[in-house]
């Protein structure tokens, strides 16, 4: 049955898509060539970067596009910019392979009705592009960072938590015991005598004799 | 009490939140996991030594790398490994800055920044007809001070600008199945000739104006004889050519446009000229080499074109191309094996007779022959002129020759492996002490102190490096003995090369290799590839003492009927114990779940006309078999017919030679898929030496579900014909993907799903009752990871306690696969984001560890992704009790953490396969993830639950201890003096 109303949200989602791209202007540049195939014409370009706006970041300068899984490999040009060539028409995967980045693919569509026409939609948010401009969605962290020293640190740690539990009972325990009965007191400690519960001075050899 | 309980529960549960990440610090790199880099065979190497300051190589490998080397080191300054259907054809550097390389049979021109390897520029050269292509820079024609690239690919040539790639000139040469094969500049003007043939009988030349592409000159001559394509130049009007029954040598000038051939037979230059001539690539001025049977021929072209043998020199040899190192001085280099050394000679190229240098180098046999040389040359202190050489062997590994030693060496046989195993190191001897490495208790204290700042991070920058040495340098790790927990091991690998490598989890240093005297070029066996690796021997009971040893499998050929060869190796020592030339081909290797006395494994070699042959080849190994024949299936999958069949044994081969060893097998089913419809794409089984825990599954509302677990499962996918390619070459409507579950001994169908609107590449694991798949569903236009799960029916009524007691239950019947399974089966799909090159699942020794996912993603990372989020129990709202069981809310895309990448930072650069390896230890796994990188690191799925982590401190337990002894003492003397004073005051009162 889930899968059932998931097939029908796809198929609304895609629908959407073909909506919104068909509303949107062209997008990328696309320029066809001899009979056999088109090229695709990109730009990826990371935030950062654009102050000094022609060199990439070193972290993205050995990023790879790859189009649909590995067919064809790229790579970036100084200034960002990439392409495919000799693409037959239909619709294609573009991904793009950055340490450190995370890209959404993008589903470009290559038309052969209209050469020069392409639309291109982000798989991952269903985001339509005007231009095949690939942005990161988000930059990769890939380790833990280790948080700076505090003293709630060393609390919370087990440690930690085994000294305070000790120093609650050590500490407030007899405060409690304080705002007791004093009758009462005295009638557990009978009960704890005849039982024969081990005092903290029977443990200690030596300390018992008194 | 009560309380106590419930505050003792707190502080555990809180313990096991403190450990909940599973991932790691910046710090923990390089602690449990180690990579490394490597390009591959190198096939065209060039030299940038002219400018002062770093010298390096820049090489194009068969692992489609090109990188950049330093030369004193041989470390890799850059490296870019392209994608796998674009190959380098050529390379060159231009500019004294760009290297420049033709890829894709010649349709890709690229220009990469010398110093830190960024694309320049990148030019799509089109073509009009395949061909063969070739890369020239023309150095001494200056068109505004820059090189241009000359490039023939695809029928046409092209002229194209270093700088920027503009293409300045193009050139259509169609004619059908035209070649180039020479590209020739005159010094003095802006002239270029051409060189090649018009399908194998036409000799033709053009001569091109450099400047604007105009053709001079076209000439084109017939040639009765014919050629075989190959050709070498010995001067500026003459080329050599050998005849298409490659018994006769043509010498062809071509001088002022006119073309003329003069024969010569190899008979009247070689005595014996029996074998088949090839000319080697080799330009040299004025001779050309030769190779016949088993040598290297050198012969001269005088002005008359007559033919006469320089020197002719035994085969295992290798000739550099010219290198001009001065005023109009030309040498060459020529590798020679003696013995265990190999001499390096260079020479002039027109004056035989003296030797510019003559070195005589002591190299590993195990590296094998050379395979290619490349020279360079330097300017000595003294100003004369001195050699390096790069030599490539034939394990591939790359060695950097100068002044008779070896400056560096690469094992890059390393980038191409083909399977691996494992094996386990010695037993620990008695009085070697495993604490040797701490040498006091004060050193001890001191190093847990720093760890402890470290993790408080209270440290200074030195302590931090301190500690990072300390850590990396607790030869714990590398030592050669077996562990308690099981980290320690030596992954035995098998390269392309035929080399077997052992290396250690440790730190991956090669512990041993072994170049297989059985998977080398000889006479016998012309092209002998290696297919798998096997654990023949791996002694525990009987055999305590003996070494274990593995099996390689490999076949001498290419086709599927080769004739198979067997090397048997000693897992320690790497030595090779023994090796078989099979008389059968080798189609399929079952290792069999049986051992003989000697603990050998017994292995099922399945041949090309369906024998199977039983090995080891001992009268016991036989009784074994003949006892367990009825239990012996096994299936085939033929996948250009889209069959898949079950086999099982029938009893002794009847041959014309008796053959004890050798079975006849009988076909037991067979599934046909249509194949206008259904074309298979892959197929899943189980690993044999998995291990489950338990078959039952505790669900939340205190049921309990049972595995459907069964070895004989498999896993198999098919799809359209039509969308069997690519993606984006089928639409929606013509494209499904078939998924089917096949019981291998009956060859029933279990459970069949058709995903309309999908399509291939499938990527699938199988473990216990799951199978999880991944491929690309063309409506959504996004890959999709589906998850199917098997639960088996036939035991769902044994809930009731009273049945257990009482014995009423069937779970200790028989599981046979003849009787007919209730099975139930539970699926969910979700998006994934990236393209998968492979995928692997954990494996731990007692299978009670919750499983991870190993994802090899496009980007060559590897993502552990936990088995908990591909549940298909998952619901978009949990139940309360669901939650607990842990249960996630139902999402539509599987979530990318960056942190669980197990590769953290580091790429495995052209990712071929994930290997995981239980430890000893029950939480954690071993990976070992290959292809053009190698990297290792160990997992713990569900953390480390029963050890204690690295980073544990020791200085915060000891000193929580000594303050709760600290307090047990102050509270124990306050209350003896409330205890006095008490007393005191009763004797007062």
């Amino acid at each position: 049955m889930a899968t059932m109303e998931r097939s029908k949200l796809i198929l609304f989602i895609t629908v959407l898509l073909h909506f919104c791209s068909s509303i949107l202007p062209s997008a990328a540049a696309i320029s066809s060539g001899a009979s056999d195939g088109y090229t695709i014409n990109g730009r990826v370009k990371v935030e950062g970067m654009g102050v000094k706006g022609f060199t990439l970041p070193g972290k993205i300068s050995n990023a790879k596009v790859i189009l649909n899984g590995g067919q064809n490999v790229t790579y970036l040009r100084p200034d960002g910019y990439f392409s495919f060539h000799n693409i037959p028409a239909g619709t294609h995967l573009i991904e793009v392979a950055a340490l450190g980045f995370f890209f959404s693919p993008v589903r470009v569509d290559v038309s052969a009705r209209n050469p020069g026409k392409v639309q291109a939609a982000l798989t991952e948010n269903r985001k339509g592009l005007n231009e095949l401009i690939l942005e990161p969605l988000r930059e990769e962290q890939y380790y833990e960072i280790r948080e700076p020293f505090s003293i709630m640190n060393v609390i919370k740690s087990p440690m930690g938590l085994m000294v305070g539990f000790m120093l609650i009972v050590v500490f407030l325990m007899p405060k409690l015991m304080e705002n007791m009965d004093p009758e009462e007191i005295r009638r557990a400690q009978e009960e704890m005598r005849s039982q024969g519960v081990p005092s903290l001075a029977n443990l200690i050899p030596g300390a018992g004799r008194n | 009490m009560a309380m106590a309980v419930r505050v003792f529960l707190l502080l555990t549960l809180l313990f096991l939140y403190a450990n909940f990440s599973s991932a790691l610090y910046e710090d923990q790199v390089g602690l449990m996991d180690w990579h490394q880099q490597y390009i591959g065979k190198v096939k065209h190497a060039v030299f940038h030594t002219q400018r002062a300051g770093r010298k390096r190589v820049v090489v194009s490998t068969e692992e489609n790398a090109i990188a950049s080397l330093d030369l004193r080191t041989g470390d890799i300054f850059w490296r870019h490994v392209l994608g796998a259907n674009d190959a380098v054809d050529g390379i060159d550097i231009a500019l004294g800055k760009y290297v420049i390389t033709l890829s894709s049979e010649g349709s890709i021109l690229r220009a990469w920044n010398l110093p830190d390897g960024q694309m320049v520029w990148e030019t799509f050269l089109r073509g009009s007809t395949s061909s063969n292509s070739l890369l020239s820079i023309l150095t001494n024609f200056k068109m505004d001070k820059e090189n241009m690239v000359l490039v023939f690919g695809g029928g046409c040539l092209h002229a194209v600008s270093s700088i920027d790639g503009e293409t300045i000139w193009r050139k259509e040469l169609a004619t059908e199945s035209f070649e180039i094969r020479q590209i020739l500049q005159s010094p003095e003007s802006d002239i270029i000739h051409a060189l090649g043939f018009v399908g194998s009988s036409k000799f033709v030349t053009y001569k091109i104006d450099a400047k604007n592409g105009e053709l001079l000159k076209h000439t084109s001559t017939a040639f009765p004889g014919g050629f075989p394509g190959e050709l070498s130049l010995v001067s500026a009007d003459t080329v050599v050519a050998l005849d298409a029954t490659r018994s006769i040598l043509v010498s062809i000038s071509f001088q002022n446009g006119e073309t003329s051939f003069h024969q010569t037979f190899i008979s009247d230059l070689v005595a014996d000229s029996a074998g088949v001539a090839t000319i080697l690539p080799a330009r040299l001025t004025g001779i050309f080499a030769m190779k016949i049977n088993s040598f290297i021929v050198f012969i001269s072209v005088t002005d008359e074109h007559k033919l006469e043998v320089v020197q002719k020199i035994t085969y295992p040899a290798a000739v550099s191309d010219v290198l001009s190192f001065s005023e109009g001085q030309k040498a060459f280099a020529l590798v020679q094996h003696g013995g265990s050394r190999i001499q390096l000679v260079v020479k002039l190229d027109n004056d035989w007779s003296t030797d510019l240098l003559k070195e005589s180098i002591e190299i590993d046999p195990k590296k094998g022959f050379v395979e290619k040389v490349f020279i360079n040359n330097y300017i000595r202190t003294d100003r004369s002129h001195g050699f390096r050489a790069l030599v490539v062997m034939e394990d591939h590994s790359l060695l950097l020759l100068q002044q008779g030693d070896i400056v560096w060496s690469r094992e890059d046989g390393l980038a191409s492996i083909i399977d691996m195993t494992t094996s386990e190191l010695p037993v620990e001897k008695k009085g070697v002490s495993v604490a040797k490495v701490e040498h006091n208790l004060f050193e001890w204290l001191k190093g847990h102190f720093l760890k402890l700042k470290g993790t408080l991070m209270l440290a200074s920058p030195d302590d931090i490096t301190s500690i990072q040495e300390m850590r990396l340098k607790s030869s714990e790790k590398n030592k050669m003995t077996r562990d308690h927990n099981g980290f320690r091991k030596l992954l035995i690998v098998l390269t392309k090369a035929g080399k077997l490598y052992a290396l250690h989890t440790g730190d991956g240093r090669v512990i041993w290799s072994l170049l297989l005297s059985s998977l080398r070029r000889s006479e016998v066996c012309e092209h002998p590839t290696g297919l798998n690796i096997y654990q023949w021997q791996v002694p525990h009971h009987h055999a305590m003492d003996e070494n274990p040893s593995v099996l390689v499998v490999g076949k001498c050929g290419l086709g599927f009927d080769a004739p198979g060869v067997f090397s048997f190796v000693d897992s320690y020592t790497g030595k090779e114990l023994d090796s078989l030339s099979l008389a059968h081909s080798v189609a399929q290797v079952i290792t069999l779940p049986f051992t003989d006395s000697t603990e050998q494994r017994l292995h099922l070699l399945i041949d090309a006309s369906n024998h199977a042959h039983v090995y080891p080849r001992n009268l016991e190994a036989v009784n074994i078999l003949e006892r367990e024949l009825p239990n012996i299936y096994w299936y085939s999958v033929e996948y250009q017919r889209d069959i898949i069949t079950g086999h099982a044994l029938k009893g002794n081969c009847i041959l014309d030679v008796e053959d004890e060893y050798c079975f006849n097998t009988r076909e037991l089913w067979s599934i046909v898929f249509p194949s206008e419809a259904e074309k298979i794409i892959a197929t899943a089984t189980r690993k044999l030496n998995e291990v489950v825990h338990t078959q039952a599954k505790v669900i939340a509302d205190q049921d309990v579900m049972y595995k459907y677990i069964s070895r004989n499962l498999l896993f198999v996918a098919t799809v359209a014909p039509k969308a069997a390619g690519e993606i984006g070459s089928a639409t929606p409507e013509e494209s499904w993907l078939v998924v089917y579950l096949i019981d291998t001994i009956t060859g029933r169908i279990l459970h069949r799903v058709t995903h309309f609107g999908s399509q291939g590449p499938v990527h699938a694991v199988f473990s216990e009752n799951w199978v999880i798949y991944h491929y690309f569903n063309l409506r959504a236009h996004r890959y999709e990871m589906s998850v199917i799960e098997i639960y088996d029916q036939s035991r769902a009524g044994n809930k009731d306690v009273w049945k257990l007691v009482l014995g009423k239950h069937n779970l200790t019947s028989a599981i046979s696969s003849y009787s007919r399974p209730e099975v139930m089966v539970k699926s969910q799909t979700y998006f994934f984001t990236h393209s998968v090159k492979t995928m692997a699942v954990t494996s731990t020794s007692k299978g009670i560890t919750s499983k991870q996912l190993l994802i090899g993603t496009i980007g060559d990372q590897v993502l552990a992704l936990d088995k908990r989020y591909l549940d298909p129990r998952r619901s978009p709202d949990p139940t309360q009790t669901e939650r607990e069981e842990g249960i996630i809310p139902l999402t539509d895309s599987l979530p990318i953490i960056p942190q669980s990448y197990v590769t953290h930072s580091l790429k495995v650069e052209g990712l071929r396969g994930i290997v995981t390896v239980p430890a000893k230890l029950e939480s954690t796994s071993l990976v070992f993830a290959y292809g053009v990188d190698l990297f290792f690191t160990r997992i713990a799925p569900s953390r480390t639950y029963d050890s204690l982590t690295e980073d544990f401190s020791y200085a915060l337990l000891l000193i929580t201890i000594v303050a709760l002894i600290a307090a047990i003492f102050v509270t124990w003397i306050l209350s003896e003096n409330k205890e006095l004073r008490e007393k005191w005051s009763l004797t007062v009162q």
